[in-house]
C-alpha cells in the first residue's frame, strides 16, 4: 500500500512542480508550490522521516511560503492589485490546487484508516534525530546558528533603507 | 526493509531537482527563480531522507534540518534582496540588472 501512495505523491508532487514553473503569475506559482512542499512532506512521512515531514509542513509550507507572500503582497500595489484579486477570486485558478490538496487529504484518509501506520518499514523518530543532532552534529548546530544570526543581520540591513523611507511618509 | 525502493526516490529527487533548475535558468521574474530555488534545496533534502530511510540511521535527517537551517537564511536574505532591487529599478525582471557600478 505505501509503494501506491508513494507513486501518486510522486506524481502529485512532479505535477504541481511543473504548475509552479509554468504560472505566469507568481501568486498561482505560490499555491503549486505549496502544494508540492505538501506533497514532498508525505513522501517524508512514507519515508519514516515523520519529524521531518513535520517540519517540512511547519517550516517550509508555513513559514517560508509566509514570507513569500509578505512579499509579494508588499510588491502589488494601486488599482491594478484591485482588478487582480477580482480576477482571483474567479473559480478555475484554486481548483488546481484544490484538487491536488484534495488528493493528498485522501492519502492522508487512507493511512489514517489504516491504523496510522503506513508501512514503512525502518522509522526513524524524533528522538534518535535529536540524539543525532546534539552528539556527533553539535558542531553543525552551532554553524546552523551562527547562520541563521547571519541571516537575521543581513536581512534587517537590506529591509532598514525600506522601513527609514515608508516613516516620513507616514508623518506628513 | 523499506517498502519504498531507494531507486525510485532518488530519481524522484533527481526529477524535482531538475525542474527547480530549469525554472530558475528559464523564468526571469526574481520571486519565481526564488521559489525555483526552494524546490531544488527541496529535492536535495528528500534525496537525504531517501538515503537516512534506506539505512535506518538519523544522519539523513540532520541533514535535511541544516538544509532547511540553510533554505530559511536563503529566503530572508534573498527577499530582501528583492524588496531593495524593486525599490531601486522598479522591476522584478533579472534581466534588467546587467549593468554593474564602476
Amino acid at each position: 500500500m505505501a509503494l501506491t501512495l508513494f507513486y501518486i505523491t510522486s506524481a502529485v508532487a512532479i505535477f504541481a512542480t511543473v504548475m509552479m514553473i509554468t504560472r505566469l503569475n507568481a501568486v498561482h506559482g505560490l499555491l503549486y508550490l505549496i502544494l508540492s512542499l505538501l506533497a514532498v512532506g508525505v513522501l517524508f512521512f512514507l519515508l519514516g522521516a515523520q519529524f521531518a515531514a513535520v517540519l517540512e509542513v511547519i517550516i517550509y509550507a508555513g513559514a517560508i511560503m509566509v514570507l513569500f507572500v509578505f512579499v509579494i503582497m508588499m510588491l502589488n500595489q494601486g488599482q491594478q492589485t484591485i482588478n487582480q484579486e477580482q480576477a482571483w477570486l474567479q473559480p478555475g485558478i484554486w481548483v488546481g490546487p484544490s484538487l491536488l490538496a484534495s488528493i493528498l487529504f485522501a492519502e492522508m484518509l487512507v493511512i489514517v484508516m489504516s491504523g496510522g501506520d503506513a508501512e514503512t518499514g525502518y522509522i526513524v523518530n524524533a528522538k534518535q534525530v535529536g540524539i543525532a543532532l546534539y552528539g556527533p552534529y553539535l558542531l553543525a548546530v552551532e554553524l546552523a546558528s551562527m547562520l541563521l544570526l547571519a541571516g537575521l543581520v543581513g536581512a534587517y540591513h537590506l529591509a532598514k533603507p525600506i522601513l527609514k523611507i515608508r516613516k516620513p511618509e507616514r508623518n506628513s | 526493509m523499506n517498502g519504498i525502493p531507494m531507486e525510485h526516490g532518488l530519481l524522484l529527487s533527481a526529477v524535482l531537482f531538475a525542474l527547480g533548475l530549469a525554472g530558475v535558468l528559464a523564468r526571469r521574474n526574481l520571486i519565481m527563480m526564488l521559489m525555483s530555488m526552494e524546490v531544488m534545496f527541496n529535492a536535495t533534502g528528500l534525496a537525504f531522507i531517501v538515503a537516512g530511510s534506506r539505512w535506518g540511521q538519523a544522519d539523513g535527517q540532520v541533514m535535511f534540518l541544516l538544509i532547511l537551517t540553510l533554505a530559511a537564511a536563503e529566503v530572508g536574505v534573498g527577499l530582501g534582496l528583492v524588496l531593495q532591487i524593486f525599490r531601486r529599478f522598479h522591476t522584478l525582471d533579472a534581466d534588467s540588472l546587467n549593468g554593474m557600478k564602476g
